[in-house]
């Protein structure tokens, strides 16, 4: 009888849990519980074995205890009562002891063995016979609430959308240019920081073409507390099979050179000329390193700032007045001020950047 | 003076002239418990501010630089100036009545240990007023804090280190009292587990917050005089802060939550009528943790780039402290069972304890996974994991505590019908306010964000974790209503207010007089008063020693003066980068007071004073009316 209601008590929790488990599950451009990846999917994997083992101990003690609360009460064996006053006992002691150690050694291999795969980037530094890097690498560079990503072997650079190809090992070196923020694509791995004095290695790889996602992207996020505005350090991630990357590098590469001129007869691109030029690039091709986000790519992205929706009207308001979206940004003050029909000019200009129309 | 405890009712500014000097180890165990209320409520209360913030997406209740504010001063309020004090309220109050002992064993000492906190605390917070708080987290990493503007981190950083002189002060003291002032016959092995988990919190922080003075110290100088510790740009590196702040940050989780598991074990064995089950083991596993507790700090760390091999060490090291963990919770779970649990306010949070306790340790076993850490590790898994250590595992303990030992802090009782609603209410507020924290964080949400946009699956959860932060906040509002109550209740008058107590504090007649006993106990055994009872002693006290004069310290103004001394001299501190000309006179007239006041302390010989036997039989007569204590 006893044994019956336990194995009923265990199923009815498990339902209960595997009910609110799909529950929330979150979305599938931003979730952990959703990974698209090798690095996400052996981190859910983990996720998933931890967490059994933790239901597993949480359920025997609550048990226990549950039971001994119950059954052990003064209102049924009366005020008189005087237990049995029990010192201890050396074999549950053990028992106690030993278990959760096994437990813990059951985690412990999975942990080392995915620590030390995580952190091997040897390839990183593989050529083919050519003295071409076979492997992909970006370097983020984290600054106040934007994210800078270079492409050294291709010699491009963009901001704010990170494209990438989709299944094979992508390398990322880390770096902070100001304060210390962290690297986070919850739905694709989990995240390393961006150290203000050195390089941080690590990798990614992207199960899944981000384009049948709501917004045809992941989500980025910075993770590590960095200011006023850290919670507005968003970045998106598209990703595209190697064909299309290739597609997008070459269309990157092939902005060589653009730029805006001061006289040209375009009252936007002047005015971006005069006011913007000299921290924003319109060029994709480049290093790291710049004042502002590098707008080669602005009319193909989703987002302005990181976290407007993609309109000309958001980017007037953020042109207008980023301190009120963004507090504590530096693009505030850097230019005078403009008059709206600049400021509309500017958008129009700006949106129309593109590599990919 | 208190050798004249025999009086008439004091006037105001005589009672607050005691407080101001007391050196009488239950007086300042009460000044820490309503200091730590105190700062626990301002917290909380910024706690509140932020959830409100976080109800909807995208709200604009609290702008970004003051909710990074807030979650700077929630932090560093809850554990530096709220979980601290009020743990060392119960220390204060209730150890040296465990050991049998008159006092501690440096009762000035003791009085210094408060009022540098309290001072560093009101320093603190003084922030707000001045120019606003730190912005930095309360871990405060040295990237950001340098780069913050104003004076929020100089305020963080003096206000520590004053606070944090006064909280190494009190461990030395309760290191020295539990070792040497123990009466006859309470040997190691005897004492009981809030007395042991006293002695190894206190070595904890003899060993912890030396890292962090020296942090601190580097981060003062840094901002004070440029000296480049941490600037990386100048050849100063930012991990050390991390490190420096982990070796001390890691053992302050243990320096709290030891004693919150002592507090525990003092409370089920008392409404279980059982001994504590598998003392010897209990000991051992509290030494073992604070051991271990020293051991795994840069598992906060996991995702800063040490390399796979720190990190697998780490995360096999932290892997490993739970196992003496869960060896606790079974011990206690074995104490209940076969016992007679008689369901008080004290032991429904105990009960509601272990559950909650149990489900913030295994969050911490998948933390320490490493792999699975770079996804949990700054996201609101962290942030639901480490308030099921604290609410779950510390909060409980001091409200359990405030119940249990009401009765011989005040000679008053708290109310039990209000005790159960307000544990209610406050439990399913902080279960609504955590659980789901967990799925935020595996869906993504980062931790320390002002606000959020609407379109990532998180509105739903966020809205229910502000109703439940609501709840708490009415469960705590009832616990203060509770405690106001209690000053119209009869006096308690007796020994052994529950009926079971076990240890030596219950032995004593309340109102406990000044000098605790009039005659230092004999413990013959383990659980004196237990075992007193159960052989019929009606004074449920054995004694050591005949009725004799007592040796007792006098008070002394000097602990405060020492500490405003600092307390100045901060303000000199803080202005002094401005290059304001009076910053450097500030400073030496502030050190200048607390220097003479230590050159008073030590020429003037203070030999304390002796209560003759017959103030002892007036006193006890006063107390306890003809016949004194019997």
């Amino acid at each position: 009888m006893m044994k019956g209601l336990k194995k009923w008590r265990l199923f009815s929790l498990l339902a209960v849990l595997t009910v609110f488990l799909s529950a929330c599950t979150g979305e599938d451009y931003i979730s952990t519980l959703k990974p698209a990846g090798e690095v996400g999917e052996d981190q859910y994997d983990l996720l998933i074995f931890s967490i059994s083992i933790m239901t597993l101990v949480v359920v025997v003690v609550s048990f226990l205890y549950l039971y001994a609360f119950t059954k052990f009460r003064r209102s049924k064996l009366g005020d008189k009562h005087i237990p049995k006053q029990v010192e201890g006992s050396h074999t549950l002691e053990v028992i106690w002891a030993v278990i959760p150690i096994i437990l813990l050694l059951i985690l412990a291999v999975p942990t080392i063995l995915s620590t030390y795969k995580f952190a091997d980037v040897k390839a990183m530094d593989e050529v083919d016979e050519e003295g071409n890097k076979t492997a992909l690498t970006v370097n983020v560079t984290a600054k106040l609430y934007w994210w800078e990503f270079e492409y050294p072997e291709q010699g491009i650079v963009t901001a704010q959308e990170l494209v990438v190809p989709t299944n094979e090992k992508v390398y990322f070196n880390l770096k902070a240019a100001d304060v210390k923020h962290s690297f986070w694509i919850p739905a694709v791995g989990g995240k390393m920081d961006n150290n203000v004095e050195n390089v941080n290695k690590f990798w990614l790889e992207f199960g899944k073409e981000s384009e049948g996602l709501k917004d045809g992207v992941f989500y980025g996020k910075c993770a590590e507390l960095c200011g006023p505005s850290h919670a507005l350090m968003d970045f998106k991630v598209k990703t595209v099979d190697r064909a299309a990357f290739d597609q997008w590098v070459a269309a990157m590469q092939a902005t060589e050179g653009q730029t805006a001129s001061v006289d040209s007869t375009d009252l936007g691109e002047a005015t971006f000329a005069q006011s913007c030029l000299g921290c924003h690039a319109v060029s994709g091709v480049g290093t790291t390193g710049a004042m502002g986000p590098n707008l080669t790519t602005f009319g193909d992205r989703n987002r302005v700032a990181g976290v407007l929706e993609h309109s000309k009207e958001s980017l007037e308001n953020w042109i207008s007045d980023p301190e009120a979206i963004k507090p504590g940004n530096l693009m505030t003050g850097k230019y005078s001020e403009l008059s709206p029909e600049e400021i509309s000019a500017v958008a129009d200009y700006i949106m129309s950047l593109s590599v990919e129309k | 003076m208190s050798s004249v405890a025999v009086s008439k009712k004091k006037g105001f500014g005589a009672v607050l002239w005691d407080y101001l000097t007391t050196v009488d180890h239950k007086k300042l165990g009460v000044m820490y418990l309503f200091a730590g209320v105190l700062f626990f409520a301002i917290a909380g209360f910024e706690a509140l501010l932020m959830r409100i913030q976080l109800m909807v997406p995208n709200n604009d209740f609290i702008s970004a630089g003051l909710f990074n504010e807030l979650l700077t001063m929630h932090g560093t309020t809850m554990l530096f100036l709220a979980a601290t004090p009020l743990l060392f309220g119960f220390m204060n109050a209730i150890v040296p009545l465990q050991i049998g002992a008159r006092d501690v064993a440096f009762p000035f000492l003791n009085s210094l240990g408060f009022w540098l906190f309290f001072l560093g605390a009101l320093f603190l917070h003084l922030s707000f007023f001045m120019g606003g708080a730190p912005d930095a987290g309360w871990t405060s990493y040295a990237s950001l804090s340098l780069y913050s503007p104003g004076h929020g981190i100089d305020f963080y950083v003096l206000g520590l280190q004053i606070s944090g002189a006064g909280t190494l002060i009190s461990g030395i003291n309760f290191i020295v009292t539990i070792i040497t002032m123990r009466a006859p016959g309470m040997t190691f092995m005897r004492m009981p587990l809030f007395t042991w988990t006293t002695l190894i919190s206190s070595s904890l922080i003899l060993f912890a917050f030396p890292p962090l003075t020296v942090g601190l110290f580097f981060m003062l100088v840094d901002r004070m005089f440029g000296a480049n510790f941490f600037d990386h740009t100048m050849g100063g590196n930012t991990i050390i802060w991390e490190h420096l702040f982990w070796i001390f940050g890691h053992p302050e989780v243990y320096i709290l939550v030891l004693p919150a598991f002592g507090l525990f074990s003092e409370i089920i064995p008392v409404f279980a009528r059982k001994r504590l089950f598998g003392y010897s083991s209990m000991v051992f596993a509290t030494i073992l943790i604070g051991f271990l507790g020293f051991m795994v700090w840069a598992h906060h760390m996991f995702t800063v780039g040490m390399g796979p091999t720190a990190n697998a060490i780490f995360a096999i090291a932290t892997m490993a402290i739970a196992v003496p963990t869960g060896m606790k919770v079974f011990n206690w779970i074995l104490t209940i069972w076969g016992g007679s649990i008689k369901v008080t306010v004290p032991m429904i949070y105990a009960l509601g304890f272990i559950p909650s306790f149990v489900a913030g340790g295994v969050t911490g076993v998948m933390m320490a996974t490493a792999p699975l850490d770079y996804q949990l590790h700054d996201s609101y898994f962290i942030v639901a994991h480490f308030h099921y250590v604290i609410v779950g595992g510390i909060v409980t303990a001091i409200f359990a505590s405030m119940h249990y030992y009401w009765p011989i802090m005040f000679n008053r009782t708290l109310n039990e019908k209000l005790g159960f609603v307000t544990f209610w209410v406050f439990f399913i507020g902080f279960h609504l306010t955590f659980f789901l924290q967990h799925f935020l964080g595996l869906m993504g949400m980062p931790r320390r964000v002002f606000t959020f946009q609407a379109d990532q699956g998180w509105d739903l959860f966020n809205y229910i974790s502000s109703i439940g932060a609501i709840m708490m906040a009415i469960g705590v509002v009832l616990l203060v209503i509770n405690v106001l109550l209690s000053v119209k209740t009869p006096p308690v008058n007796r020994r052994d207010y529950w009926g079971d107590g076990r240890s030596l504090e219950w032995s004593i007649q309340l109102p406990v007089p000044f000098y605790n006993f009039k005659q230092t106990p004999l413990v013959r055994g383990f659980d004196p008063c237990w075992l007193e009872k159960q052989e019929g002693n009606k004074e449920m006290m054995t004694y050591a020693e005949p009725l004799g004069d007592i040796h007792m310290p006098n008070n002394s103004i000097l602990p405060l003066i020492m500490s405003i001394g600092l307390f100045i001299a901060a303000f000199g501190a803080l202005y002094h980068p401005d290059g304001v000309s009076w910053s450097v006179p500030v400073i030496v007239i502030g050190l200048g007071i607390t220097v003479l006041a230590m050159i008073t302390r030590s020429v003037k010989d203070d030999h304390g004073f002796h209560v003759h036997v017959e103030e002892v039989i007036a006193t006890e007569e006063h107390l306890y009316g003809k016949g004194g204590n019997k």
